[in-house]
């Protein structure tokens, strides 16, 4: 045999042709959905209501009306600012609180390493439960605060995980000499590891902050006063549960229901605007990190 | 996690203390440091452990977790009394029906989506494929639940489309019991089939191309190639992840169910977790449902241990 190539055989080609067609029509079943939100959302209130079927781009005349009500309502702004802040705060703990698990369980030579490994393994396949979990927050007089939504989830033990398996791949000589010079293991942590662990440190902001982001069930379970609802939380009340009475004072009844359909697309688009914008540059993180998960020591 | 803690200490013959001694003397820091995380595992996931011994009492939030009274028939009241109600049989058929439908639907799904952008030669078209087949983990479950939930109203989109092929109905599909499932697994699909397949892709990455090599030089077309030398080359991913999959079999999510039934279905839709969280959390039934909830996480860690076990004779991997 020579070492050159066996021709495509035709069954092949037609079954390149019809590989290329069915990956873009996944392509394009996968994108649509978002696509229609955002044509919809630019759409005449009026045209769009008597719509039906596919839409390829706004319904002319086009309008921003949706967006200026989304955005003078009170409550979405709010909602936007709970988020932030909730955002930001829990990732402080969640970066320092995973960064020093994450190293210790990456240590070797400590005696209760294991027995602590063990206990922490443990609580991603037992946990209380539903009901007991919110008997804690409850007993820990959490209730109606922000705390409630940022220090339960300061760690995610599977992104701990991951982060391990980074420090783990540290060489130990690195460690071994920080350590003979009489470094801490605070010392080592920070001026060894982190530094040489920041794409993996990048992939835990990644993965807590869009874990942040789209959370909302606790903070239904946890806060009781629409002035601290998240952001996803209210698109909840307002779009699941229909509750547009968030919404008075921005619309009168008549209104209410012409601009219900707009309002719900505009704010679908402004709550996932934020990811959907910064993902395609992120991307490359965000796919490491299953790598990383994927690979364990 | 590996067991390889080679503990230098344990050469010398030492007794337990002393070790226990130097040990804490020389790392010291190390659990300095790792202490705010016991904490945080102790606050906020062994304490609720213990919490759920609320299941065996009768729970009043006046009394507490200690001084609520134990619970007739041996502290197994709020057990049996879920054994032998009408939702038992329900919420078991629900969970298990939704759960091996998406097994049977989902996780084939990013397996043949990895194995058909696996033939594509074309990188840029491969790519985009890729990044837009992730996107939709990223997009929030309220705004995905919102999207079905307008999609598939009466005069949503699919309504529409669906009637170019002569469906017609004035009723939101979602109030429709039949439809829960399919409405449930189709989006599940919709939602995981690129972001799960990134594992495959990966490990098709990791095939070693002179295998492709070797087999053509035998004569083996494509076919053969994918039969003789990508599948096998996968197998052990997708029996991992099969096997760990089963191991997930009675858990069905809360929140997606949650954000997507109605009372009018629940009949199909309502699962153990959805049920915990109605009767606990909505209807204070703080004890009864502590016990489903019980009852259905050590039914889940049973199955995690015992697919665990499978795994590891099988593969050779497991999860720990």
């Amino acid at each position: 045999m020579t070492g050159s190539k066996i021709k495509d055989s035709a069954g092949y080609r037609i079954f390149t042709i019809f590989n290329y067609l069915f990956l873009t029509f996944i392509a394009v079943v996968t994108l649509y959905p978002i696509y229609y939100v955002v044509m919809a959302s630019f759409s005449n209130a009026d045209a769009l209501s008597l719509h039906s079927g596919i839409l390829i781009r706004p319904l002319a005349p086009y309008s921003l009306e949706a967006y200026k009500r989304v955005f003078q309502n009170a409550l979405i702004m709010s909602g936007y600012k709970n988020t932030i802040i909730i955002l930001l705060a829990g990732l402080c703990f969640n970066l320092v609180l995973t960064a020093v698990g994450a190293y210790f369980l990456s240590l070797k030579d400590v005696m209760f390493r294991n027995v602590i490994a063990v206990l922490i393994l443990f609580t991603m396949y037992f946990s209380g439960g539903t009901v007991p979990v919110y008997l804690n927050i409850k007993s820990l007089n959490l209730m109606n605060s922000l705390w409630s939504l940022i220090l339960p989830a300061a760690i995610n033990t599977y992104n701990l995980l991951i982060m391990r398996s980074a420090f783990a791949a540290v060489p130990d000589s690195l460690v071994e000499a920080a350590r003979l010079d009489g470094a801490t293991h605070f010392k080592i942590l920070k001026d060894v590891m982190i530094p040489l662990c920041k794409a993996t440190l990048a992939v835990m902001v990644l993965y807590y902050g869009v874990a942040h982001w789209n959370a909302w069930f606790n903070a239904s379970l946890y806060l009781q006063t629409a002035d601290k609802f998240p952001l996803q939380l209210i698109l909840r009340n307002l779009l699941i549960d229909n509750s547009t009475s968030g919404m008075t004072g921005v619309m009168d009844a008549d209104d209410a229901v012409r601009f219900a359909e707009m309002i719900k697309y505009a704010l679908i688009v402004v709550s996932s605007a934020p990811i959907i914008i910064l993902y395609p540059f992120l991307q490359r993180f965000f796919t490491k990190g299953v790598m990383i998960g994927a690979v364990k020591g | 996690m590996k067991k390889n803690s080679s503990n230098k200490n344990n050469k010398s013959g030492e007794s337990l203390g002393v070790r226990v001694k130097k040990d804490l003397k020389r790392n010291y820091s190390a659990y300095l440091l790792v202490l705010p995380v016991l904490v945080f595992y102790g606050v906020f996931a062994y304490k609720p452990m213990y919490g759920a011994i609320i299941a065996f009492k009768d729970f009043s939030p006046r009394l507490g977790i200690l001084d609520s009274p134990w619970t007739d028939l041996y502290g197994l009241k709020h057990f049996l009394s879920f054994f032998q109600s009408y939702y038992f049989g329900r919420i078991l058929k629900n969970t298990l029906v939704i759960s091996f439908s998406t097994l049977i639907f989902s996780f084939p799904a990013p397996i043949i989506l990895a194995l058909l952008l696996n033939e594509v030669r074309n990188r840029r078209f491969k790519k985009a494929v890729q990044t837009i087949s992730y996107l939709p983990h990223f997009i929030s479950l309220v705004v995905v639940c919102s999207l079905i939930t307008m999609f598939t109203s009466h005069n949503g989109m699919i309504v529409d489309f669906l009637s170019v092929f002569g469906f017609e109905t004035n009723m939101d599909l979602l109030n429709n019991k039949k439809l829960f499932v399919p409405i449930y697994v189709i989006s599940d699909i919709w939602q995981k089939i690129g972001w799960d397949s990134i594992i495959y892709i990966a490990a098709l990455a990791g095939i070693d191309q002179e295998q492709y090599e070797a087999a053509r030089i035998d004569g083996a077309n494509k076919w053969k190639q994918m039969l003789h030398v990508t599948l096998p080359g996968i197998a052990g991913t997708i029996i991992l992840l099969f096997i760990l999959r089963i191991g997930q079999i009675m858990n069905v999510g809360h929140e997606k169910i949650i954000l997507l039934y109605n009372d009018g279905i629940l009949e199909t839709a309502d699962v153990i977790s959805s049920f915990v969280y109605r009767r606990g959390i909505l209807e204070s039934n703080w004890s009864f449902s502590a016990a489903v909830g019980l009852f259905n996480s050590s039914i889940n860690f049973l199955l995690v241990i015992l697919a665990n076990k499978i795994s590891k004779k099988f593969s050779g991997t497991g999860l720990w």
